[in-house]
């Protein structure tokens, strides 16, 4: 039963995908790509990672994709603004990626899996077990991303923060 | 674990490389980035499917390190994109080339 | 003595040096002091040496191991012995006499410390020339030489002509230096060594190739001592003042070549071709030179184709195989030659500058002194007997007999002519009626004692130097042939007859005597002035022109080379080269640009190509 979950939301996030990359409407595109992410929360849950595949919801498609859907309507972009590529860079596109592709299958094609060390443990995806790892063994980096999340929220306020100077801010006359 | 291994590389290398293929061929910026993401969530899906057959937390964990880094990226690559804006009236990435000779 | 050896040339080159760094700032006197103090140093020292080669026979005394390569040795070494003392006495003493002159005639000019230095760095190029030990010290010395001759000639070097007639001088003693390096290599190759004492030991056992040895030794002789055909840079060097005229032109420089041949009278002795050729060389100069000095205007020209002629005398003496009879002549020529040099100077110092002898006349009042020496040397130089050049022509005349009729006969001719040149020059200009304008008699005046005194000594030296090779039927004592006898041992010794000597003397009276009457009847008696330039016609204006050789070689070889030093400046160095060069910064630049524009600015570009790098690594890593 699984397996065939798997191989329909497998199919889901690549047709997805694919819309993600060839849609003009750019609002489109974030659409298509927040159902890749649903697949792919899917996918989790199939792999029994609960913990991940909520937080993949709630951050991926929850926040990070309202975060695309604000910036693409502040900037007010449709599909008339969109600009168009020339044929030959697309050409140049599909042919790199798809070369990338048979490079990287082919590379796979000659290895051989190692087989499963130790037991498969099914539980380790639940949330006290993936805790509990994550606070013995990996605590220093978890404290490292706090601060990570401190400078980019620092950089990202100042970033957007307008220059009195060169743009005044005078919204209320335009 | 009735999918074998191999069925996962290969979804989340053809994930990646469309991701790839949505990063060389689109010009919208915004776009650009959010293929990028395509390519961080098809690693991240492997991660998880390794973790599982070997029954090692790391690549969990891992996965959850990613995403927070995806995260802050995110964050930060938009509100560059949106003093681009300000400045350039456009997020045609063909247009920011002023850093040349 | 052999310890005070180096001394001899060290003097002078101190006073080179001395005179050369500090000189502008001494006052003239010390100047002249430091330069003729050296040279009478070195003078008093080869006296020294002199008298102990008469003693002790010669002897060589090494300074110093110059190069040691497997087998060779080349060093610096003087080897003292009866022909480089001789040398070197005529250097230093007729090089002394000429430092007092120059001190006087070079008085008034700006460039005294620098003329000094030269004469000085001269002197010791010569004697290093002379007393080198092997043919590298020699070839060093015969170097030099050319380098002072050139420094010399243009010493007033604002005047452009004399910088032109100095690198004449300097190309054609190249070209003949060119002979001269290619026989030293030839001797190095076939002897193994260049070591005087070496060559000739072996010079029997490699008789084949002395030939052509000895023609490139000859080829370096004619660049150096002016015969044909590379004289014609002897009559431009009388642009230098007259004492480097005298000194070098005269008694010293040309002479190397004559000692060349001496020197390596073993080699010539095995050549017979080589020697045959020197002889006809020597005949042809000797002939067309005096047939030139007949024509010339300029009282220094004259003495400069009489200088060419005289050289031609010693080489066909050279040529015949009377080594000892050329090295007569060199000295006596030396003395007569010098003589008539600072003699002419005298003139030209008196009339202010003036050497055209149409304008002189009658200056035997006015300079009295200079009138009797000058008087004298030509007396010398005609062959008037009892006078010193009398008894070196004759044997040469003697020698030349006894090889052959025809070349006895030229050279006889060739005598003739340079007694009439010679009388020309002397009636022109101290006899009959003075010929210049007002002024310069006004100023006619003698030369002061510093130039008068070397006169008188040289004066006395023509007069006397000739009974140091009194012919047989004078007296048995042939000084200067018994002195140079170790040198010239494998030579054959001729000995003219009596009657012919008696026959020679006789006749050389009645022609000389009939040569001075037809000379004075037709300039003094008649007052016929040479014409000038314009009024020249037929074959003396040919004469008078030098046979216009002068302009046959710009036109054979001057011209096309300086056509082919503008082809190479204008196609290859400017073209070519900096073609080549340009070139090259012309592809950085254009691959320059190529590359420029991989960095345009393009996203997607840097992107494909990122994504084609990962390609590749993952290409190379999994399938190679």
């Amino acid at each position: 039963m699984s397996q065939y979950l798997f191989y329909f939301l497998a199919f889901v996030s690549i047709f997805s995908a694919l819309l993600v990359v060839t849609a003009k409407n750019p609002i489109h595109s974030v659409l298509f790509l927040i159902v890749t992410f649903f697949a792919i929360a899917g996918q989790y849950i199939i792999l029994n990672a609960q913990f991940l595949a909520i937080v993949h919801i709630i951050v991926y498609a929850g926040a990070i994709m309202v975060l695309f859907l604000f910036v693409l309507m502040l900037l007010n972009l449709n599909k008339e603004t969109e600009p168009v590529k020339s044929y030959l860079m697309k050409g140049i596109g599909v042919l790199a990626g798809c070369l990338l592709a048979l490079v990287m299958v082919a590379a796979l094609h000659k290895s051989t899996m190692s087989p499963a060390l130790g037991l498969p443990n099914e539980d380790i995806g639940l949330v006290g077990n993936l805790g509990k790892v994550l606070f013995k063994e990996y605590v220093v980096p978890f404290e490292v991303s706090s601060l990570l999340f401190l400078s980019a929220m620092i950089g990202a306020v100042m970033l957007g923060k307008r220059d009195p100077k060169i743009e005044p801010v005078n919204e209320s006359t335009n | 674990m009735k999918v074998p291994i191999e069925h996962y590389i290969l979804l989340s290398t053809v994930l990646f490389c469309i991701g790839v293929m949505g990063v060389l061929l689109r010009r919208n910026a915004i776009i650009l980035l959010m293929c990028v993401e395509i390519m961080l969530n098809s690693v991240n899906l492997l991660m998880a499917a390794f973790s599982t057959y070997h029954g090692d937390a790391a690549g969990q964990i891992f996965v959850f390190f990613i995403m927070v880094v995806a995260a802050a990226e995110v964050a930060v690559g938009l509100a560059l994109i949106v003093m681009i804006y300000r400045n350039f009236k456009t997020t045609d990435i063909n247009l920011f080339n002023k850093l040349k000779w | 003595m052999a310890d005070l050896v180096y001394l001899i040339p060290l003097l002078p080159f101190l006073g080179f040096a001395i005179n050369g760094l500090v000189g502008k700032r001494l006052p003239k006197p010390v100047v002249a002091t430091i330069a003729c103090g050296t040279v009478l140093g070195s003078f008093i020292l080869s006296i020294l040496c002199f008298k102990q080669v008469i003693d002790e026979g010669a002897f060589t005394a090494v300074l110093y191991d110059w190069i040691s390569v497997g087998d060779t040795h080349i060093q610096i070494a003087f080897q003292i012995d009866q022909l480089s003392t001789m040398m070197m006495l005529i250097i230093t003493g007729i090089g002394f006499l000429i430092h007092m002159y120059s001190d006087g005639y070079m008085h008034h000019d700006d460039g005294f410390h620098r003329f000094f230095a030269y004469l000085n760095l001269f002197i010791f190029s010569m004697l290093l020339l002379v007393m080198g030990s092997n043919y590298m010290l020699m070839f060093f010395g015969w170097e030099g030489v050319g380098l002072c001759s050139y420094l010399l000639i243009g010493f007033w070097y604002k005047n452009k002509e004399f910088g032109v007639a100095a690198r004449k001088a300097f190309i054609m003693n190249r070209i003949g230096d060119l002979g001269l390096l290619l026989g030293i290599f030839m001797i190095f190759n076939t002897f193994g060594s260049i070591e005087y004492a070496d060559v000739f030991k072996n010079a029997y056992a490699h008789g084949d190739s002395t030939n052509i040895i000895c023609i490139l030794l000859f080829v370096g002789a004619m660049g150096k001592s002016a015969q044909i055909p590379l004289y014609t840079w002897l009559p431009d060097a009388m642009a230098g003042p007259t004492p480097v005229s005298a000194l070098i032109h005269a008694a010293t420089m040309v002479t190397a070549g004559i000692y060349l041949v001496v020197r390596s009278n073993v080699l010539y002795i095995m050549s017979p071709n080589a020697s045959e050729l020197i002889m006809y060389v020597g005949l042809a100069t000797a002939m067309i030179a005096a047939t030139i000095g007949i024509k010339q205007n300029d009282i220094k020209k004259v003495l400069a184709y009489s200088t060419v002629s005289q050289l031609g005398y010693m080489f066909v003496a050279l040529g015949v195989g009377a080594y000892t009879t050329a090295m007569f002549h060199l000295l006596t020529h030396a003395f007569f030659k010098a003589l008539l040099f600072l003699g002419s100077g005298s003139v030209i110092h008196g009339m202010g500058g003036e050497q055209d002898i149409r304008k002189m006349g009658g200056l035997k009042k006015a300079l009295p002194i200079t009138h009797i020496t000058f008087l004298i040397g030509t007396l010398a130089i005609a062959g008037v007997p009892f006078f010193s050049g009398f008894f070196s022509k004759d044997e040469i005349l003697a020698m030349a007999h006894g090889h052959s009729d025809i070349v006895f006969t030229l050279l006889a001719i060739t005598s003739v002519l340079t007694a009439i040149y010679m009388f020309r020059l002397y009636f022109l200009v101290f006899r009959g009626n003075f010929r210049g304008t007002h002024h310069q008699k006004e100023h006619l005046h003698e030369s002061p004692m510093s130039m008068t005194i070397p006169l008188i000594v040289l004066a006395i030296l023509a007069t006397a130097g000739g009974f140091l090779g009194m012919p047989g039927w004078m007296s048995d004592n042939h000084i200067l042939n018994h002195f140079l006898h170790p040198i010239v041992e494998g030579a054959s010794h001729f000995h003219p007859s009596e009657f012919f000597e008696y026959t020679i003397l006789s006749v050389s009276i009645v022609v000389l005597a009939v040569i001075i009457f037809a000379v004075r009847n037709y300039y003094i008696t008649k007052s016929i002035v040479p014409e000038s330039d314009e009024a020249e016609s037929g074959f003396s204006k040919v004469l008078s022109h030098k046979y216009y050789i002068d302009e046959i070689y710009n036109t054979l070889f001057v011209k096309p080379i300086e056509a082919l030093s503008v082809f190479l400046h204008k196609v290859v160095d400017n073209q070519i080269l900096d073609g080549l060069v340009n070139g090259i910064s012309w592809c950085v630049k254009q691959s320059a640009n190529l590359f420029r524009l991989l960095q345009d600015g393009k996203l997607e570009w840097y992107m494909v190509g990122m994504v084609a790098g990962v390609i590749l690594i993952l290409v190379f890593n999994f399938f190679m």
